[in-house]
């Protein structure tokens, strides 16, 4: 019954805004914005600048916590509206397949980079001098052996379900090491506080933007430069036979939502599509709250006010 | 009847019983092991040609459900949603009056009506303590709640609470009305039987997403699970507790010339009240410990804060709102407690006074909780703890946690890994090499032994779905890793339960240290868990260990304490010593119970398995939690089944076992 009453409520809406002019000043439609929050600092604070954003062009925003793959099947049928951060490293897969029912859009680039790869910390410098050279870190293999991985060298992957070819890199460039998958990138981030604290060995999957690069000196290892050639052809790169020898691809950080907002709210989807931030922005604002303890609000506020010809320029709809 | 009972639960010399039989299974399933290589190949691993692809029928199934199912008038999605509409409706006036206020318009010129009071709901419940409970639960409520306040936690504390307000009642009256049907009819007992497990054991992630598409995005499809996953024990425990009227009691109703209604609403609902309450008791401890999977699609709260601060590895932080949960369950399990277990008034005084009088107290705090809500527009102070007034304890338990991380890690490591080495890996080793027919052959032949050719063909049918689905390694890992933490938590939970049963003041102890263990989310302490014992199997099995010892525990107190007083005091006349009373005759009479608290246990351990997935293992777990990643609902439904038919089979095995033994000590 409530979706006779949706549809007849979305239905009077699309009649409003075709009949009058789409207007900056009016907002389309009185049902509220409904934007995805998960649980990263990075993804509240973009979600909540565009929540507040939207709210000053006079919208209804309301959040929605929601987990960040499982949240498609509530932007397929409407009862999400957007999702600020869905991350080409990660999400790339379900975002296309959430595209291909033609009820999920992309709404664009955020503008910020993600970045991953196998990354240790400085002071692993001193017992493997040749880093972050993926070599010198092979010949330094048994320096992060655990009980057990044997003789072996331990690196811990991500979660299954983040991908990344680690397995297949490890056989391709024949390395002495074992991807071991954490089971959640709080598990993955636990380890790496732990060792950090004992200055133990440590190798893992990091990325950014991400509050751990800022809180931990390290680096990310190098290995020979990622191409599409490289993951597609197997004879492309060191080894002859088998692809995946070389680094991880950096991605765009994207926007989605429901297809069906866009005759609802079409100036909030314009103001959706204009934003975008860059990783520098982020990286200090994500510090600003993990790390020095700020909340999300207090942060955005103060970004906003600063900022605020950045983001009347995203308003302005249609002209 | 009690003499000859006690007569045959001390046999002069055991009979050898069935101990030839394990030994056999046992030098089997070695020597299947350690000859493995001269098998042939298909015994040891089932070979992938022979599999059956299930999952994208059922992810198809699935899809036509949603999205072309019709009743002719309206679809099965309009009807789902439009349950999911009242829910709505109910949760949101919930959340308007505990957590949001109500506001009215839109955008910045919206008239906001304010939340009630947190001074006004504190006195209200404290109150409410004081009335149905004695001064140690009005203090008790009184500091739970002052603890949400103090440490910042009120907001959230608020969300949760008004999605716990409002589903556990429909689970409790849902369970209440299952189990009385189950109880009068059995076939509903039969058919519900296999339901309840499966609702209990299949892991809440692999219908998660077919729920988020019937029921949409948000608290309530959040809510629905939390249903699901928490009501089932009050089926069980509702058909126990009214097995368990005594004879005479019942024989009174039906003296007295009870209607049918009257005699289960009357007579044996009321007798029946202490086990019915243990089910309110699971159905408010489950309903929380959901509180971090529901904040995972949308319900928010605390549970949302948990998970946010362990993200950052804010231990400390994390600890906080985990312990606002647990207190939340707790205070909330104790009140309602307290209120069922009210003595009825007096006859006579009911009816004094009019409609207002006899409601006063409740008018009053009423009208305190509008009156708050008024006041709140006027001083922000009365609606919302101020934030500068707000403690933390956070940095000091990061602090805790880096100096075990600092100073003790390599001693923890020891021991781990002498376990590891020693005991989980051959386990692992064990249970992954142990070829598939001899396994299923053991097992059929246990339930043929103990059931019959019925039971015998139980594990067979469930163990060729394993199989022909392709889980079957990921199974054995499941086994060896649920099997090893359920021994654990027998091991520990069992004679903790013998130690609490015979006192109150023990008992209470224990109790409030399992309630905390159950509810406090495995998340909070899973990430120390990590920090000290790394990634991997033995992270998982200490979190699978600390949340299924509850039922082993709560259920061996239950069991010992139910002992009927007349044969204690059979036993006593006939001279027994206080170790003969306990394993002749309180421990035999309480093995029923006790053994339905390992099946729980088992359950329990089997529904962790999700958690376990979050700390990296390789068993069926994974499968589910990587089926919700990739949104595939077939293949999350066919681990998740996989994980249910292990159960299954273990509680049907259990349960032939445990009546056999029953009728072998005549107290069937």
């Amino acid at each position: 019954m409530k979706n006779l009453f949706c549809t007849a409520v979305a239905a009077g809406a699309l009649a409003l805004t075709m009949a009058g002019p789409a207007g900056a000043a009016a907002p389309e439609s009185d049902e509220p914005i409904k934007l995805t929050l998960h649980d990263w600092s990075g993804q509240y604070i973009t979600t909540t600048i565009m929540g507040n954003v939207l709210k000053s062009m006079g919208y209804n925003v309301e959040y929605v916590q929601a987990d960040y793959l499982a949240q498609f099947a509530g932007i397929e049928t409407g009862d999400l509206t957007a999702a600020m951060e869905l991350w080409d490293t990660t999400a790339a897969e379900a975002l296309a397949a959430s595209v291909a029912t033609g009820n999920t859009i992309d709404l664009g680039e955020t503008g910020m980079q993600a970045k991953e790869e196998w990354w240790y910390p400085i002071y692993m410098k001193e017992q493997c001098p040749g880093l972050p050279d993926w070599q010198a870190l092979n010949d330094c293999a048994e320096l992060f052996a655990t009980p057990e991985t044997g003789s072996k060298g331990r690196y811990l992957g991500g979660p299954v379900t983040w991908g990344g070819w680690d397995d297949e890199r490890v056989e391709a460039l024949d390395m002495d090491f074992e991807v071991v998958h954490a089971g959640t990138d709080a598990a993955l981030f636990a380890e790496l506080e732990s060792a950090y604290q004992r200055q133990a060995p440590f190798l893992g999957w990091v990325y950014a933007p991400h509050w751990a690069p800022a809180k931990y000196e390290g680096e990310w290892v190098e290995f020979p430069p990622y191409s599409a050639e490289c993951y597609n052809d197997p004879s492309v790169g060191l080894n002859p036979d088998m692809a995946y020898d070389c680094g991880k691809p950096s991605g765009l950080v994207r926007k989605a939502g429901w297809a069906g907002g866009e005759a609802v709210w079409p100036c909030a989807y314009e103001a959706i599509r204009a934003f975008t931030i860059d990783n520098a922005t982020m990286g200090q604002l994500v510090a600003e709250v993990d790390l020095e303890g700020k909340s999300v609000d207090e942060v955005v506020d103060a970004w906003m006010d600063a900022n605020e010809a950045t983001w009347q320029s995203w308003t302005t709809c249609g002209g | 009847m009690t003499a000859a009972s006690l007569e045959v639960a001390r046999p002069r010399r055991r009979p050898l019983g069935a101990a030839p039989y394990w030994l056999g299974a046992a030098i089997l399933a070695a020597l299947s092991v350690s000859f493995s290589d001269r098998l042939p190949e298909w015994m040891v691993e089932y070979p992938r040609a022979w599999r059956i692809p299930i999952e994208p029928s059922i992810s198809a199934a699935m899809k036509w459900l949603i999205n072309d199912a019709t009743f002719g008038l309206f679809t099965f999605q309009q009807f789902t949603r439009s349950i999911a509409w009242c829910f709505n409706w109910l949760l949101e006036a919930a959340y308007g009056v505990l957590a949001e206020g109500f506001t009215f318009g839109k955008g910045e010129d919206a008239l906001h009506i304010p939340h009630v009071s947190w001074i006004a709901l504190i006195i209200v419940l404290v109150m409410f303590a004081r009335r149905v409970g004695d001064r140690g639960l009005m203090l008790f409520v009184g500091f739970c709640f002052a603890y949400l306040a103090v440490f910042g936690q009120w907001a959230s504390a608020m969300v949760t609470l008004a999605s716990i307000v409002i589903s556990v009642p429909f689970g409790v009256a849902a369970g209440l009305l299952v189990g009385i049907a189950a109880y009068r009819k059995p076939w509903v007992e039969r058919a519900v039987t296999p339901v309840l497990d499966l609702m209990q054991t299949v892991p809440v992630f692999a219908y998660l997403v077919p729920i988020l598409f019937l029921f949409g995005f948000g608290p309530v499809a959040a809510m629905i699970a939390t249903m699901i996953y928490a009501a089932p024990p009050m089926v069980r425990l509702t058909v126990l507790a009214l097995r368990g009227v005594p004879e005479e009691i019942k024989e009174y109703g039906r003296m007295a010339g009870c209607s049918q209604r009257q005699h289960m609403w009357k007579v044996m609902v009321p007798a029946a009240k202490s086990g019915l309450l243990v089910g309110l008791n699971q159905v408010v401890m489950l309903s929380l410990n959901m509180v971090i999977i529901a904040s995972m699609i949308g319900a928010g709260g605390l549970g949302f804060d948990v998970l946010h601060a362990l993200r950052r590895l804010a231990i400390g932080e994390g600890l906080e709102a985990g312990i606002a949960i647990t207190l939340l369950a707790i205070a909330l399990d104790r009140l309602s407690q307290a209120a069922a277990n009210r003595p009825p008034p007096a006859h006579g005084s009911v009816r004094a006074g009019s409609w207002f009088v006899r409601n006063r107290l409740a008018l009053a705090a009423l009208a305190l909780m509008v009156f708050s809500m008024a006041a709140g527009t006027v001083v922000p102070v009365i609606t919302d703890y101020p934030a500068s007034m707000t403690v933390t304890t956070g940095k000091f338990w990061d602090h805790v946690v880096q100096w075990l991380n600092i100073n003790l890690y390599d001693t923890i490591t020891i021991v781990k890994t002498w376990l590891l080495v020693n005991i989980m890996l051959p386990v692992k080793g064990f249970m992954v090499a142990l070829p598939w027919p001899v396994l299923l052959g053991i097992l059929a032949f246990a339930g043929w032994r103990l059931g019959g050719w019925r039971l015998a063909l139980l594990p067979l049918a469930l163990g060729a779905f394993i199989l022909v689905t392709g889980n079957w390694e990921k199974a054995m890992i499941t086994i060896y890793l649920c099997g090893l933490s359920v021994v654990i938590a027998a091991l520990i939970g069992i004679p903790l339960g013998i130690w609490a049963a015979v006192e109150p003041r023990r008992r209470r102890a224990t109790l409030a240290v399992i309630d905390t263990l159950q509810t406090l989310p495995s998340f909070v302490y899973l990430i120390p868990v990590i920090m000290l014992f790394g990634v991997g199997d033995f992270s998982a099995m200490i979190a699978v260990v600390a949340y299924a010892l509850a039922p082993a525990v709560r259920y061996s107190i239950h069991g010992l304490r139910q002992v009927p007083e007349h044969l204690v005091e059979a036993g006593r006349a006939q001279g027994c010593s206080r170790g003969q009373m306990l394993w002749k005759v309180r421990l035999p009479l309480a093995l029923p119970e006790i053994m339905l608290g390992i099946n729980q246990t088992i359950m329990m351990a089997l529904s962790m398995l999700v958690i376990t997935a979050l700390v990296g293992t390789r068993d069926l777990g994974q499968e589910v939690f990587t089926a919700l990643a990739k949104a595939d609902t077939g293949k999350g439904i066919v681990a998740g089944l996989c994980v249910a038919f292990i159960a299954i089979t273990a509680d049907r095995l259990i349960q032939a076992w445990s009546r056999r033994r029953k009728a072998q000590l005549g107290i069937a």
